[in-house]
Formats: structure tokens, C-alpha cells, sequence
């Protein structure tokens, strides 16, 4: 091994390890605010991917009809709800966001030709057909557990995976797809070639760390999320809605799931199940980070992608066993210097 | 509990009719699982098999496996205590029909495998007598990728392929031969159908200089080591297994996978066939029933050893029939006597000559090697 | 119909069912049988022990690759050469292996709290997957084939009916075996997990054995179901230990009824069936071919834990004749008791204690003594600091500076199960209980340590002498807090007031020389807080030191013998109880000054 593979080696793993630190990132959002492990997180990933594919070969992606068939399913009890509570001036903001938005975007796909639109705006339209099932998910499967022990939200994530995994397949079909790269340039740094769509990648996800951050720091809505975060209780008691927090974390972790998944199309053939492996690399990153610590999450996620680079050159058909036994150490790492006391659940 | 059990006996009593009349086929295929690229045409062949051999209506009786050995077990065993089946067929990958065997042995049930590896029927002994295949093996398949090389001038070779149990069967044959046509391995490299990215892997490659790339995956997934080769300005050739012969590879590899060599069964380019090659009428036949159903475009190999063994059938049923009724013990004895007598049937993807040692029976005519041209399956003269 | 009955019922349906059902349908149900096999330690471990796994599978593998490698192997190594050939020593060499890695992995990863298990084992079960598909050895992702025949007193059983009977004997087995499990000293300690781990370790349970002991059962009930796997199926590939499966056995406990022995058979039953039938007319329905059963199986999950937590058992048994609870009042031989010191002789003597948390100094400079046959009260404000005492002394939390002395013996630096030995036994000032088990049962725990009897003997039932002098102690203590009546009701369905006083039992129980409570009186009515009064001052005649803390200053000062008052952390009184009320200290913390 010579410094040039190394450094390409590098560029690989920092290029994975980047869509990971995304994903570890929104893995820690979601586990502070709502303590929902939420392993779905890379099907939005595969959501993401495959629905900006169908656009670019002029097919209706199937996450339409999810998005539609969600939006009714939660319209239809947050209505009920609604009603019998007598609190029917909630009404037409239910109905705005899960009947009319979804069929505003099936208006878009249907009427306009999105496989003619320009890249971006294709991105846009399955970003905006993806993520707010973040949200509608959140209320149908984990809100009416919020009380739950995070054994049985982890449990109800994993069914949440699969039934997500199971209309994947159904939604994109068994075989994979891959988009155009944002860029065709490459650039010459000394002995290795970098090439556009990797730099695209490294700095949207900086870019998009950057505008998390302030996004935490600034707004009074990244406020509330830190708040729920440090304390449900005592930020239930200053006015912050946990259902919104819960929503507004799933949100974004939709969001930066679906952003990964357009991110890394152009790099490699995505499948509906690809999101899995990929979230579960996410998530050793933010177990490194003891699901609370996002820098250090962010840091064991880059790790992970550098392993994962290495471990493919140095011994590939034992990779996996490799990247996911990092795990143990970590974990002795963390059972030595976590002080045991147990928390009242 | 109780009423689970309940509820098993009634459904059991219930399914005790089977029609003793008819040839019944149990088919058990992998039509989804990762297998399932192979299953799905298999499975749509089955519906185009004839409804009646020899006067005697046919059966079928199709079962997805997942690609999950269990279930293919679960599978046989169903059909065979349920449904009184006369011949099994399938599965689509060899740890399924490997795990078959003893089921069908004990059952003395013939079974013809749509999966590849030799390990299916060989060594002969007393459970692979009731077991046959049609798609060729591996090895024949390795032969010709080797020998192909060595008259390309190639010397070194590194070898990338799934993490599982195709990429490994393809390892331990492609070895095997390597050395007799004077090749070098000079890397052996795997990764998961998964993965996003095989940098790794392909910089080890290139590290190691090959003169050509084999690799052993089937499906999309396949495109991805090539794809990050030719990104990396990989110069040298490129071969890979006959699991890609499908569309989608050409859809995703796109202009990556230009000019790749693979062996394949001769049903991929039977167009391009000589007149004089008997398979080429068959391979046109099934193409245009396959077509006229699914659509232009929608052929592929792995449907082809579906119509194979449909084939076997129809050309064994009518000598077992002399012997026996169907759903008797005899019927399956004799059927299996049948299948070991075929003899010079041409069927899609070869010429068939069993015997009791070779439960296969192809030969040469078996394979072509064919070229990825203008995003088009060639033959390669 | 008596449930025994329904058993009985139940297990001549077994016998007879392979008679009368097809060959498929004798192969379902041994598959449900191995998969009832390993979703009854998912039971165990998740739903009472409240840990959870989704890597089983990968010891199903454990157990079917060890056998499959020592039964087919030609030529084994050496040092394995005289293991090989029978299937018998795979079991048990496979049962060894999954012990010693089951062992390596709790041991990582249950002393994290609870979400870093399930997490371990997702990428453990992923690891040893691919792990099993890369060693040669082990025939790679192919597979090996030609696993032997299990054989059973000469009978070869080669036909899935006469492995059937194998299969529900050991299925069978094992429910009885959880079942006498749960039903003992030890199983009350697993089950007390499910209560907090601090309340089980002030009863001296050692919650991180605990932890390693189910975890381990539920490792060999899946080992033991791999083993059976390869002998019927006589083929072994890395598919069925897969990460998929592994989250597939998780359901099968939870829809059955995680937190029942037979849910797991149930869940088994029903997950198998399901799935067979959703394969068959998923595809036909969708009009395309896929696992689209995941679907189904995802969205029933979330809809079972949102609606029945608890699984399909606590349904099915609602329809059942109830078994008629066990209402005899236990007797046995009484316990060994401990010799009480003598009264007025110091037992915990509390100097200089200091406690920070961070920047924060909660208890500072704090010093107090209790002696045998008094009654000490600490009061204060809230947030004084006394519940950081009580903290201190009982070994959840260790003090910075200072040290505590119990009985002589400094017991600063020791846990809280190490000081419940010496003789110390607390309440909780939020009651910790286990709601679904008996008023019985809940005391019993508190009397962990006045028995020995092991996981080995309970499983084999070897232990009911002791049982029956534990749970006879059990009685007399509940009877002597004056809760005979309510002692075969769940402790969930007392009122709050009923709850506190059972833990007083449960504290009682353990057979201590001192006692600390926390608020005993809160929520009592005046009824009750008189004979809580009285049965206070009879423990303190037959020499017991008590500490209390408590808000009732007509409950303290007509109880205690002796008061120190907390404020901000620090002792600002202390003496008699006319004394301190009459300090004016006291009463500027109580009443915010005195014009």
C-alpha cells in the first residue's frame, strides 16, 4: 500500500463517512428528543435515492402514494380526534398538511413532466415528496407510544423498518437504479484524482452540518428541540409541544436522510434495502457517541467510513465483520467509563 | 394454542384432495430474497410450460422460496406430503437445492435443479440419482471464461465477487482451471450486494496490475466493481459471469460496461446463432412465447432453464406414462428412469445427453462467449 | 375445565396431532417448535427480564454450525479429533460455545443501560453472519451438507414425525423448566429487574447475574433449537441465522405475549402460520412477487404495541378458566434470624459526610448517629438533601468525603447489595414494586438473601423446602404489617398508602437490624399512620434502629426519639424531638423566619 492508495482510500471512507456523520447526526436528534432508536433512518436513504431515480426515467415514484395514503390515514385520526375533543379549529391545518400538500405534489408529478425538469428541481420535488413522511410517521407509529420504554420504541422502530423495507420493494422493485453525478469534473491534487461528485458530498454534508448548527444555536425552534432534548418533562412545562418536537425532529431526520440518499445515488446503485446497512453504520458512528454527543458521533461515523475503506482493501470478504465488531470496543470503552447508576424509567 | 392446532388439522383435512389424475410439478423458486433477479423469470416461464404432456393434464404448482434454504425445504416438503407431487423443480440457487436433496431422496421424488453449481448432481450416489439440473455448470462456464483469456494473451488475473454463495462457487472453479490455461490469480477480492462503494477493493486490484477483471455477481449489483474500475482508469479486460445476462445490468452499467466478455448460454444472442445450430430454433421459440407475454425486451437466460426443465418433462413424461399412473411411486421411479435416458434434446441453453454419471448431460454447445457492445449482447466469434 | 386440564388437553393434541395432520403440516409444526424454542428465552429475557435481543438467531447458528461442523467433518483438527462423530457431543460442545460467547457479550453489554444491548446484538447478529459465510471451514456461504441422522435409543429419526416428538419433548421441557424458574428465589430476582435495578440491589439481588443468567438461558434455549435445526433439516447455510430472522424471533415473543411462558409458543405459532399463508396470497393480491409479508408483520407490531402491549396470551387467557389462585398461606419452617445487637449500641454512625454532584455540594459536613431500639427522624425542606443521605448510607450512591459506619464497619465505597447483607433494609419515597406479581411475592424478594438455592436447583424444581420457609417468611411479615388480606392480590391494585406499607414488609423481609424509610406515611390514611406508628414502636422494643424520613411532623414528633433537621445540605439541628421544635433555626427553615 502506497500514499496514493491511502489517500484514495481516504478520500472513500471520508466520502462514506460523511453520508454516515449525516445520518449519525440525525440518529442522535431523533434518540435525544423522542428516545426513539430510529433504525427507518436509511430508508429514507433508499426513499430518497430511488424517487429522484424514477423521476430521470419518467416513472411515478411509489413514495407518492405512500405519501398520499399516510397523509389520509393521519388526517383521518387526528380528525377524529379533532371532533370528539371539540377542538374543531384544527381542522384545517390537519387537512392543509396531510390531504391538500399530498395532492399538490401528486398535482406536480401528474401535470408537469418532472423527468424534464433540471436536476435540482427534480432533487427538490423528492425531497418534498420523502420527507414529510417523517413527520406523518412519527404520528402514526411512535406518538402513541411516546410514554414507552426505549425497548419498545426500538422495537417498534425495527417494524416500522421493515414495513418501510417491505413497500420499498414493492414502491422501486428488486433491482437498483443510480442517477447522473451532480458534476462530471475532477479535480488533480498531487497524486490522486478528486472527483466533483465527492467534493458535492463532503460539502453538502458540511454545509448541512453548518445549518443544523445554527439551526440549534439560532432558532427558537432549534431551541424547543435542545430543550426536549435536555428535559421532556421541563420543557412540556415552558409551553414546547413534545408531539411537535417529535415531528420536528422527524423532520429532519427525514430530511437529511432523503438528502443522503440524493447524495450518494450519483456514486453508487442503490436498492430498496440499501438504506439499512447504511443507517446501521450510521448508528455504530452515533453508538460511538454514545447516542448523546454529536461531534463525537459525527467523529466515530468518519471512523467508521475509513474502517470500512480499509478493511475493503486490506480484507474485503470480512468487512462487515470487521466494521460491525468496532462495536465491542466501543461498547467495553463506554461500560468502563459510564458511571453506573440506573436511570427511573 | 389449541385452536392453532385446531385450525392445522382442519386445514390439513381440507388439503388431502389432490388430484391423482394429473402430472403434478411442485415448483419451488427463489422469486424474491436476492436471488430473485433469477426467480422472477423463471417463474413466468413456468406459466408458459404446457398445460397437458402425453394426454395427461399438468399441474403446476409454484412456491417462492425467498432464497431462504428453510423455506425451500418448507417448500418440498409441502408439496410432496400435500400435493402428491410427481417431479419437483427448482430451486433457483444451489444452497436451496442442496438442502433439497434429502428430502427428495427420502421421498424418492425426481427433482431438477435450476441452480448451477456441479455439487447439485455430482458426485453420482444414491440421493443425487433422483436429482438433475439444467443450467450449466459453473465449471463449464469457468472453462470457457479461462480458456477465452488465454487467447486474449491474458497472464494475470484478480477475481472480485459476492459476499456469498455465488461469488465463492465462482472462486473455487474459476482456480481450478486457472492454472491450466497458465493463469495467474493475482487478487481475490469480495463485497456484499449492498455495498455502495468497492474503492477498496479495486484499488487493491489495480495495485496488483491484472491483465483482466473477473467478476462474479449477479444482477445490477455486478456493476458497481466495474463501474468503480472504470472510474479508477482501469485499462485492462473486463469479464464477467453469466448472472448478468439480464437488462438491468445493461440499464445501470450503461457505458461503464461496455465491452465486457461473459459466457452465457446461447439463448442470450440465439439471433446471431448460425442457422445450422439446432438450439437457435428452440432458443427463437421460447423467446417469442416469453416476448408475446412480458413484452420486447424481457427475455433473460435464468427463464430459459425454467424452459429447460419444462422441456426434460415433456420429453420424459410420455415413456414414464407407459409405465406407471402419476402419483404413484412407480410413476416417480419411471419418470426419473426417463429423465436419466434423455437423449440429443435440444433445449435453449444446450443440447442434452444424460446418463447415469451426468445428471446435466451438456456439452460444448452449451456456452457461447458473448461481448457487451453498444449496450447490446454480442456474440463473440 | 381446569387449566391443568387445558394442559393436559393441550399436550394430547401434541401427541396425537402428527398422526393425524400431513407431512407439511408435521414440518410446520416442528418449525414451530424450534422457533417457540427460542422466542421462550426472548420471554425470558425481554419480557421479564426487560432486556432485549434481536441477535437470537446468531446462536441458533451457534448451535446448528457447531454440531454441522463436528458430526460432518472428515478430518478434524487434532485436539477436536475425539469430539467428532456424534451428534450428542455437538450438542454439547455447541452448548459450551454459546455459553462462552453469550458469557463474553453480557458481560460487554448488559452492564450498559438497557438500549446498548439490543443495539450489540443487531451487529453482532450482522458480524457473525457473514462471519459464519467466510470460514471454509464451515463450508463457507454454501452450506454443509450431510449432517447425520439423530438417533434416540437406537431409533434413527429420519422422518420429521418422529422428530416432531423430539422437538415438543424439548419444547415441553423447556417451559416447564422457565416456568419453575420463575417460580422461585431466582425468578423473583429476574423478576424484579423489571422494577429498577436499584430496589433489587438494596434486596441484595446481584442484577447484573441476574442479567448474565437470563441472558445466558435464552442463548441455550437457541443453541438447543440450532442443534435440533441441523439434525432435521441436515443442512446448514448462513441464511436462517441471519439479522432478518433474529428480528423475526423478537416479534414471534412480543405478539405471542412477551411477558408469558406460552406467548411464546403462541406468538411462534402464529408468526410461522402467518407467514406461510401471507407468502402464498401477498403476491397474488399485489400483483407482484416479494417478501411483501414484512409489510403485514411491520405494521401488526406497531398496531400490537400500541393496542396490546401485552400480546395475544393475556387475550387468550381472558376466555380461559381462570386458575384458582393459590390462596393457602404458605408455611415452612422458620428462617435463621439474625441476633439483634443490643439495644442503645451505635449501628450507623454517618461523619462528616460530604456529597457534590459537579459544582453542586448536596449534602455537606453531615453527621448522625442511629442506635439499635430508637427512632431517628431526619427532616428538612425539600431539597435538603435527605434523600442524598439516605442515598449515602444505603450504598446507590457513594459519598465524596466522610465515611459511614454500619454496625462498626465502614461502608463507604461498598454497594448497596454488599450493606444490604450487613443487615440494612430500606423503603423507596416513590414505591418500587412489580405491579403484576403478588403482594407475596413482592415481600418474598426482600428475603433474596435468606436463601442460597441457585438457578440450577430452581430450574429443577430441587428447591421448593427452601421455597416454601421463604415464602412462609413472606406471610408472616405481610401479616404482621397488617396486610394479610390483600396477600395474593397483585401488588399493583393496593392503594398508594397499602403499597408503602408493603414495602416495609418487603424491607422487613430481609431480616434487618436497620431499617431506613422514606416517607412511610405519605398517603396513609390517620387509621393506618397509627398502626404504621404502632408497628414502628413495636420493632424499635424488640431492638431495631430505624431512621425515617418523613413530612408528617404530628407522625415524627410523636414517634421519633431523636431528630436532625437538614437545611441546604447541612445539619442545622438536632436533639430531641420537643427540642428541635422549639429551635429557631428549625423554624425559619419551616416557616421562613419568625417576627
Amino acid at each position: 500500500m502506497d500514499l496514493q492508495i491511502a489517500l484514495l482510500l481516504g478520500q472513500d471512507g471520508i466520502t462514506n463517512g460523511a453520508i454516515y456523520a449525516l445520518l449519525s447526526l440525525a440518529l442522535v436528534l431523533v434518540f435525544a428528543v423522542t428516545r426513539v432508536i430510529f433504525i427507518p433512518q436509511g430508508e429514507f436513504v433508499a426513499f430518497g435515492a430511488l424517487t429522484l431515480a424514477s423521476f430521470q426515467v419518467g416513472k411515478t415514484p411509489g413514495t407518492l402514494w405512500l405519501l398520499i395514503g399516510a397523509g389520509l390515514l393521519v388526517a383521518l385520526i387526528d380528525m377524529t380526534i379533532a371532533l370528539r375533543s371539540g377542538t374543531a379549529r384544527k381542522i384545517p391545518r390537519i387537512v392543509g398538511w396531510n390531504l391538500v400538500y399530498p395532492a399538490a405534489a401528486a398535482a406536480a408529478v401528474f401535470l408537469l413532466k418532472p423527468s424534464e425538469f433540471p436536476l435540482l428541481a427534480q432533487i427538490v420535488l423528492s425531497l418534498a415528496l420523502v420527507v414529510p413522511l417523517g413527520p406523518m410517521l412519527y404520528r402514526l407509529a411512535f406518538q402513541p407510544l411516546a410514554e414507552a420504554s426505549v425497548l419498545v420504541l426500538l422495537i417498534v422502530s425495527v417494524a416500522v423498518h421493515l414495513a418501510l423495507v417491505g413497500l420499498g420493494l414493492l414502491f422501486f422493485g428488486a433491482e437498483g437504479s443510480r442517477t447522473p453525478a451532480f458534476s462530471n469534473a475532477s479535480f488533480d491534487w498531487g497524486v490522486v484524482t478528486i472527483t466533483g461528485q465527492t467534493l458535492w458530498v463532503v460539502g453538502a454534508s458540511l454545509l448541512l452540518i453548518v445549518v443544523l448548527a445554527v439551526f440549534f444555536e439560532r432558532t427558537i425552534y432549534g431551541k424547543a428541540l435542545r430543550a426536549t432534548a435536555m428535559n421532556r418533562t421541563g420543557a412540556r412545562l415552558m409551553g414546547i409541544s413534545t408531539l411537535m418536537a417529535g415531528k420536528l425532529s422527524f423532520l429532519l431526520a427525514a430530511l437529511i436522510g432523503a438528502f443522503s440518499g440524493v447524495l450518494i445515488a450519483p456514486i453508487t446503485t442503490v436498492y430498496y434495502d440499501t438504506g439499512f446497512l447504511i443507517g446501521l453504520k450510521g448508528f455504530v458512528g452515533a453508538i460511538v457517541g454514545g447516542l448523546a454527543s454529536y461531534p463525537i458521533a459525527a467523529a466515530g461515523a468518519l471512523l467508521v467510513g475509513l474502517l470500512e475503506s480499509f478493511s475493503s482493501f486490506w480484507a474485503s470478504a470480512f468487512k462487515e465483520v470487521i466494521v460491525f465488531t468496532l462495536i465491542i470496543p466501543v461498547l467495553v470503552w463506554r461500560s468502563l467509563t459510564t458511571h453506573h447508576v440506573e436511570e427511573d424509567e | 394454542m389449541k385452536l392453532t392446532k385446531l385450525a392445522v388439522a382442519v386445514a390439513a383435512a381440507c388439503a388431502t384432495f389432490a388430484a391423482y389424475a394429473d402430472i403434478t410439478v411442485g415448483v419451488t423458486l427463489s422469486a424474491t430474497g436476492p436471488a430473485a433477479s433469477l426467480g422472477i423469470p423463471e417463474k413466468n416461464t413456468i406459466a408458459l410450460l404446457p398445460t397437458s404432456i402425453g394426454g395427461q393434464k399438468m399441474n403446476y404448482i409454484v412456491l417462492d422460496d425467498a432464497s431462504d434454504t428453510t423455506t425451500a425445504v418448507k417448500n418440498v416438503r409441502k408439496m410432496i406430503s400435500e400435493n402428491k407431487v410427481d417431479v419437483i423443480v427448482g430451486s433457483t440457487i444451489t444452497p436451496n437445492s442442496l438442502a433439497m436433496i434429502d428430502v427428495v431422496a427420502e421421498a424418492e421424488t425426481p427433482m431438477i435443479s435450476m441452480a448451477a453449481s456441479a455439487r447439485i448432481v455430482d458426485p453420482a450416489n444414491p440421493k443425487t440419482k433422483w436429482v438433475f439440473k439444467t443450467p450449466q455448470n459453473d465449471q463449464q462456464m469457468a472453462i470457457a471464461i479461462a480458456a477465452h483469456m488465454a487467447g486474449k494473451g491474458v497472464k494475470t488475473v484478480a477475481f472480485i465477487g459476492f459476499n456469498d454463495a455465488y461469488g465463492e462457487g465462482w472462486y473455487q472453479e474459476f482456480i481450478k482451471y486457472a492454472d491450466t490455461y497458465k493463469l495467474k490469480l493475482v487478487a481475490n477480492e469480495r463485497y456484499s450486494r449492498a455495498d455502495t462503494s468497492v474503492t477498496g477493493q479495486v484499488l487493491k486490484i489495480m495495485s496488483t496490475k491484472p491483465d483482466a477483471v473477473l467478476i462474479a455477481g449477479s444482477g445490477t449489483p455486478a456493476a458497481l466493481p466495474q463501474v468503480t474500475l472504470k472510474e479508477r482508469g482501469y485499462t485492462g479486460k473486463y469479464y464477467q459471469t453469466h448472472g448478468i445476462a439480464n437488462n438491468d445490468f445493461l440499464r445501470v452499467g450503461g457505458k461503464n460496461v461496455e465491452g465486457t466478455f461473459l459466457p452465457a448460454g446461447p439463448i442470450l444472442v440465439a439471433a446471431q446463432l448460425p442457422d445450422s445450430n439446432p438450439i437457435k430454433k428452440t432458443s427463437l421459440t421460447y423467446i417469442a412465447k416469453y416476448e408475446a407475454a412480458h413484452g420486447k425486451g424481457s427475455i433473460s437466460t435464468f427463464g430459459g432453464h425454467a424452459w429447460d426443465a419444462g422441456l426434460l418433462l415433456q420429453n420424459a413424461v410420455p415413456a414414464a406414462l407407459k409405465k406407471a399412473q402419476p402419483g404413484s411411486k412407480e410413476f416417480r421411479a419411471a419418470l426419473r428412469d426417463a429423465l436419466e435416458a434423455t437423449k440429443n434434446l435440444v433445449g435453449v441453453h444446450g443440447v442434452f445427453n444424460m446418463s447415469p454419471n451426468d445428471h446435466l448431460g451438456f456439452d460444448q454447445r452449451a456456452r457461447v462467449m458473448v461481448r457487451i457492445e453498444k449496450g447490446a449482447w454480442k456474440l463473440d466469434q | 375445565m381446569s387449566p391443568r386440564l387445558l394442559l393436559a388437553g393441550f399436550i394430547g393434541l401434541l401427541l396425537i396431532a402428527p398422526l393425524a395432520v400431513s407431512e407439511f403440516h408435521v414440518t410446520l409444526l416442528n418449525y414451530i417448535g424450534l422457533y417457540a424454542l427460542v422466542a421462550l428465552g426472548l420471554v425470558l429475557l425481554t419480557g421479564v427480564g426487560g432486556l432485549t435481543s434481536f441477535g437470537q438467531a446468531a446462536f441458533v447458528g451457534l448451535g446448528a454450525y457447531t454440531t454441522a461442523y463436528l458430526s460432518t467433518a472428515e478430518s478434524l483438527p487434532g485436539w477436536l479429533a475425539p469430539l467428532g462423530g456424534s451428534p450428542w457431543i455437538g450438542l454439547v460442545v455447541g452448548l459450551v460455545v454459546t455459553a462462552l460467547v453469550a458469557f463474553v457479550l453480557g458481560l460487554l453489554t448488559l452492564r450498559l443501560s438497557g438500549h446498548y444491548l439490543p443495539l450489540g446484538t443487531i451487529a453482532w447478529g450482522i458480524s457473525l453472519y457473514f462471519l459464519f459465510g467466510n470460514l471454509e471451514f464451515l463450508g463457507g456461504h454454501t452450506g454443509m451438507s450431510g449432517i447425520p441422522v439423530l438417533s434416540l435409543f437406537g431409533l434413527e429419526l429420519r422422518d420429521g414425525r418422529k422428530f416432531y416428538y423430539v422437538i415438543w419433548a424439548v419444547v415441553l421441557g423447556a417451559v416447564w423448566l422457565t416456568q419453575n424458574l420463575l417460580d422461585s428465589r431466582e425468578g423473583r430476582a429476574i423478576r424484579a429487574l423489571k422494577g429498577g435495578v436499584v430496589m433489587a440491589e438494596a434486596m441484595g439481588v446481584d442484577t447484573a447475574r441476574s442479567k448474565v443468567v437470563i441472558f445466558l438461558i435464552a442463548a441455550l434455549f437457541a443453541c438447543i433449537s440450532g442443534w435440533l435445526y441441523a439434525h432435521l433439516q441436515r443442512f446448514v447455510n448462513p441464511t436462517p441465522f441471519g439479522l432478518g430472522i433474529g428480528i423475526e424471533y423478537l416479534f414471534m415473543a412480543v405478539v405471542g405475549g412477551a411477558a408469558h411462558v406460552w406467548g411464546a409458543l403462541i406468538g411462534a405459532g402464529v408468526i410461522t402460520i402467518l407467514k406461510q399463508w401471507l407468502q402464498d396470497w401477498l403476491p397474488a393480491l399485489l400483483g407482484a412477487s416479494g417478501n411483501f409479508e414484512v409489510i403485514v408483520f411491520g405494521v401488526m407490531m406497531i398496531f400490537v404495541l400500541q393496542r396490546a402491549r401485552d400480546g395475544i396470551w393475556p387475550i387468550l387467557t381472558r376466555f380461559m378458566p381462570q386458575r384458582e389462585a393459590k390462596r393457602r398461606v404458605p408455611d415452612g419452617e422458620a428462617l435463621p434470624k439474625k441476633q439483634l445487637p443490643e439495644s442503645g449500641q451505635a449501628l450507623l454512625e454517618v461523619r462528616n459526610v460530604v456529597k457534590r454532584f459537579g459544582g453542586l455540594v448536596a449534602n455537606n459536613n453531615m453527621s448522625l448517629t442511629v442506635r439499635a431500639g430508637e427512632v431517628m427522624a431526619l427532616i428538612g425542606p425539600n431539597g435538603a438533601g435527605k434523600s442524598t443521605m439516605f442515598n449515602c448510607v444505603s450504598g446507590v450512591d457513594s459519598a465524596s468525603e466522610g465515611e459511614v459506619l454500619f454496625r462498626g464497619t465502614a461502608v463507604t465505597g461498598l454497594n448497596s447489595r454488599q450493606i444490604a447483607k450487613l443487615g440494612m433494609s430500606r423503603t423507596f419515597q416513590h414505591v418500587r414494586l412489580l405491579p403484576t406479581m403478588t403482594v407475596l411475592e413482592n415481600v418474598a424478594i426482600g428475603g433474596h438473601l435468606r436463601g442460597s438455592k441457585g438457578v440450577l436447583p430452581a430450574l429443577l424444581h430441587l428447591d421448593r423446602a427452601e421455597e416454601a420457609r421463604l415464602l412462609a417468611e413472606a406471610a408472616r411479615q405481610v401479616e404482621r404489617v397488617g396486610l394479610k388480606d390483600s396477600m395474593f392480590e397483585p401488588a399493583g391494585s393496593l392503594a398508594l398508602g397499602q403499597q408503602r406499607t408493603m414495602e416495609i414488609a418487603r424491607a422487613l423481609c430481609a431480616d434487618p437490624c436497620l431499617l431506613l424509610l422514606d416517607e412511610p406515611a405519605a398517603g396513609l390514611r390517620y387509621l393506618e399512620k397509627q398502626s404504621l406508628a404502632e408497628l414502628l414502636r413495636k420493632l424499635r422494643g424488640e431492638g431495631m434502629g430505624i431512621l425515617l424520613v418523613e413530612h408528617d411532623m404530628d407522625f415524627v414528633m410523636g414517634l421519633a426519639d431523636r431528630v436532625v433537621v437538614m437545611e441546604f445540605g447541612e445539619k442545622i439541628a438536632e436533639g430531641l424531638p420537643d427540642e428541635v421544635q422549639r429551635n429557631p433555626a428549625v423554624l425559619e427553615a419551616y416557616l421562613g423566619g419568625v417576627d
